[in-house]
């Protein structure tokens, strides 16, 4: 197992009290497994990936265990961290664009950022071209400044740069959403070529567009409203997802092929629940068809078939 | 209803304006009535210019677009006001279209003061709620707010709502639904749709390609400021001729249908529009030794409504 995630709570501290914007994650990934999270803006998807490798004020760890390759990760605690980032565990930020310093030559801000690592720089430089050469970069790119790039080149240099040491988890939070159609594609196919070729043992993919997930990744976890929905291989939440939620959403992407004169999609009645206060129970209740009595409680986010979890109540009865 | 006739936007670039970027060049197409046409394109490729040329925001370089048979480049004063009462606008991004001092409603009021004086108070609230409602929002939860107190899918609406004040005929949708979420952004597109059934022509601007299909009956793909192919959706969509138009349907995320191995050129384009095909740096078909390096090959019919500016297919 490369990464698990034990009960973790990240809340955001506010004047007004704490925003729950994580509430109890428990998860795991796989080696070589390629995980895509998904849902909505608000959901938590990005404070879960900034909580695992830069848990900065306003927000604030209330509990969970976060291990990686068997040792523990201590988030909660900036200074021990740094042995772990970029090692062990690497992002490509939301931001990648504007990632890079810009007064700085791309090269000489890569090997600075070697060498505060205490990592030879001289001695990484054919592995960095080499990589250069695989995402299509060329190797003019070390002496030019970031402002020379496009915002593809940017992103395919940043993914470089990030995953330089072979982390063992990289988070890639929503690298594909600025990208035209074409550089997406060549971006989300350079995640899978980095997978397979080792430069990084397992991935969590950051987006709300679930179609590039299908593409690319293994398996997709779902969140809602700071809590996870559901976990499974992306075959089964895209054709047979059980939680509610999941299923609504699924049903509520237009395809190619899907016309509104022939079939009418529909989206989701209501609002996400606010986080500073959220309802008790299940968070997803007043907007779900069929939810009961029972979903006052909170539902556990259990495993109903071999690496299907879900966190509903309806399914457990089912099951039951 | 509308008619663009080889509009080109061309700006001048670099120090003291010396060089010359056309955005668009020689786009002609129509919009009929009641129909809703999509423009499709990716970033750079002069979608959005061509929404803010119809809506007069910026000027034409050359050619013309008529609305009605009414150049409207000539238009002015009143007869422009009369325009804008037949011909709106919504945009992108909902959250910086409004003024977050102010109330939302306010741009309700605006419409109020300077398009309907004459209207009462009374009466202005009763058509004023009718809108709301007809874009699917409840008028006491959303009157009386401020911006940050409502989501982007119900300020999107509340331009929609705006928009349908002023009985228009044609509207254009730049990007309406791509800051909203998932589940609310069916609704709102839903919603366009729905307008459509009043009788409304829609210009509907979008890069995500599944979402032209579910509500156009034509497509316009663009590159690079050209047209490169248009027709009806079906035909665009499941026979596409031109190798731009197959390589973006082969790049596009579907739920249905995993990427097939298409090779996608990443080298830089950026190289000044010569003479010939737009897509000639990037094109894998085209026998780089023809015309399609000289000549600019012109939009040729193939099918009853599908037309293609590709010398090659």
């Amino acid at each position: 197992m490369s990464l698990q995630v034990e009960n973790l709570r990240v809340y955001y501290q506010t004047l007004r009290g704490d925003v729950k914007a994580l509430d109890g994650a428990t998860f795991s990934i796989a080696d070589r497994e390629i995980m895509g999270l998904a849902g909505e803006s608000g959901c938590g998807k990005s404070t879960l990936g900034n909580g695992l490798i830069l848990l900065t004020p306003p927000m604030r760890f209330v509990e969970g265990r976060v291990t990686i390759d068997d040792e523990e990760l201590p988030i909660w605690d900036m200074e021990r961290m740094d042995g772990f980032r970029f090692r062990k565990i690497s992002i490509i930020p939301q931001y990648a664009m504007n990632a890079m310093n810009p007064t700085r030559k791309i090269g000489k801000m890569t090997s600075e950022l070697l060498e505060s690592r205490n990592v030879d720089s001289r001695a990484t430089l054919p592995e960095l071209e080499r990589r250069l050469d695989l995402v299509e970069l060329t190797r003019d790119v070390l002496n030019m400044y970031p402002i020379e790039l496009s915002g593809g080149m940017k992103q395919r240099m940043v993914m470089v740069i990030s995953t330089l040491l072979n982390p063992s988890l990289l988070i890639a939070d929503e690298i594909t959403s600025a990208l035209d159609v074409s550089t997406q594609k060549a971006v989300a196919d350079m995640l899978v070529e980095f997978r397979d070729r080792e430069f990084v043992k397992s991935m969590m993919v950051i987006t709300h567009d679930i179609s590039i997930l299908y593409q690319i990744a293994d398996s997709i976890l779902i969140m809602y409203a700071g809590q996870l929905a559901e976990k499974a291989s992306t075959e089964v939440i895209i054709h047979s997802p059980r939680h509610p939620y999941t299923k609504l959403l699924i049903s509520a992407l237009p395809k190619v092929g899907v016309k509104y004169a022939e079939r009418r999609l529909a989206g989701i009645p209501g609002n996400p629940p606010l986080l500073l206060d959220p309802p008790v129970g299940c968070r997803f209740r007043e907007r779900c068809p069929v939810a009961f009595d029972r979903c006052l409680q909170e539902p556990q986010f259990i495993e109903v078939e071999k690496d299907h979890f879900v966190a509903c109540w309806k399914e457990f009865e089912r099951d039951a | 209803m509308l008619r663009l006739d080889r509009v080109s936007k061309v700006y001048k670039v670099g120090t003291f304006g010396g060089k010359e970027l056309r955005a668009v060049s020689d786009v002609s197409f129509n919009v009929e009535d009641g129909e809703v046409v999509s423009l499709i394109g990716e970033s750079g490729s002069g979608k959005s210019t061509i929404g803010k040329m119809i809506l007069r925001l910026i000027s034409i370089s050359s050619g013309a677009i008529f609305f009605d048979g009414m150049d409207i480049s000539t238009l002015s004063g009143g007869a422009l006001k009369e325009y804008y009462r037949k011909v709106q606008g919504v945009f992108q991004d909902p959250f910086s279209t409004y003024n977050p001092i102010f109330k939302a409603d306010r741009v309700f009021r605006t419409i109020h003061e300077e398009f309907y004086p004459g209207v009462k108070g009374r009466e202005w609230n009763e058509k004023l709620e009718s809108s709301l409602e007809a874009v699917g929002l409840n008028p006491e939860e959303v009157l009386n707010k401020f911006p940050h107190q409502l989501s982007g899918g119900q300020l999107q609406r509340f331009l929609i709502a705006r928009a349908l004040l002023l009985d228009i005929q044609f509207l254009v949708a730049d990007e309406i639904i791509s800051m909203l979420d998932a589940s609310t952004r069916i609704d709102v597109l839903n919603l366009v749709a729905d307008l459509k059934s009043r009788g409304l022509s829609i210009l509907f601007i979008t890069h995500d390609l599944s979402l032209g299909y579910y509500i156009s009956e034509r497509a316009v793909i663009l590159h690079r400021g050209c047209v490169v192919e248009m027709g009806s959706t079906e035909e665009v969509y499941y026979n596409p001729l031109h190798p731009y138009t197959r390589m973006l349907m082969a790049c596009v995320p579907r739920l249905d249908e995993k990427w097939q191995d298409v090779e996608v050129e990443l080298k830089a384009q950026q190289s000044g529009i010569t003479s010939g095909c737009v897509y000639y740096e990037r094109c894998q078909v085209a026998g780089k030794d023809e015309c399609c390096a000289t000549e600019r090959p012109a939009l040729r019919k193939v099918e009853s409504d599908h037309y293609v500016a590709c010398g090659q297919c």
